[in-house]
């Protein structure tokens, strides 16, 4: 069997879901179940003005990557897609694509979200917060629930 | 002595003030932890970036490391807080 595509995106520009999903499922008939999810920029009940997401390029790239490999392996994916965007933000905006197909849905279901859980603790990008009342915006902490999230994963 | 390109990201960069320097080791930084230990004695800057030592993560050649993880060898080391992507 040929490897499972993993197409990998860190890019300023924003997605079309509908043309990834296409893509990913492209000639092949093989596919079953196509999990997509997608992260947006919110606006905090009105608080939020913008965000700017940081990466540390080349680093975000692989360890993607790495992520979507463990997944594909684990999951047995046929196929997965990772977008993640950079730069400023405003809300409503798209920040974060994943795409996992498999030949059944739960597979999909988990190894999308697999791949999220794994991207919000391990793939280096930050946000930073801009407000609308003006103040100075902070850098947005780290939460222990991704960090439980992630770790419900582990195999004993 | 040893020559590493270190890389900082978020608040991590705002404190120390650039995104990245290229420095001298002296022969007795062997750790991640070490050499966070040495920056700090560096200035007010890196003891400010790198007061909650623990919660720092750190990345040598674009891997992540634990603090114990041995830096010889590293080309580039990162130094960042815990990520919030996604």
């Amino acid at each position: 069997m040929a490897p499972a595509p993993v197409n990998i995106r860190v890019q300023r520009d924003d997605f079309d879901i509908a043309v990834e999903i296409a893509a990913l499922c492209r000639d092949r008939t093989d596919i079953g179940a196509v999990v997509t999810f997608s992260g947006l920029c919110r606006d905090e009940a009105g608080a939020l003005s913008a965000l700017e997401l940081e990466h540390y390029p080349g680093m975000a790239e692989a360890e993607i990557e790495r992520i979507c490999q463990d997944a594909v392996e684990r999951f047995g994916l046929q196929a997965a897609t990772a977008i993640h965007r950079f730069g400023g933000m405003e809300p409503g905006a798209n920040i974060v694509l994943v795409i996992a197909a498999a030949p059944h849905r739960q597979a999909a279901f988990d190894g999308a979200n697999f791949i999220m859980d794994f991207l919000k603790t391990s793939a280096p990008f930050w946000k930073k917060e801009h407000r609308t009342d003006g103040s100075a915006g902070d850098w947005i902490s780290a939460k222990d629930a991704d960090d439980d999230a992630r770790d419900r994963w582990a195999r004993g | 002595m040893s020559t590493v390109n270190l890389v900082y990201f978020s608040w991590v960069r705002e404190r120390i003030g650039r995104p990245e320097e290229t420095l001298e080791l002296p022969a007795d930084v062997v750790t991640v932890a070490d050499l966070l230990d040495h920056l700090k004695s560096r200035g007010g800057e890196y003891a400010a970036a790198f007061e909650h030592q623990n919660v720092i993560r750190a990345a040598i050649n674009q891997e992540h490391v634990e603090h114990g993880e041995p830096i010889a060898g590293a080309r580039e080391i990162a130094l960042f807080p815990p990520m919030t992507g996604g």
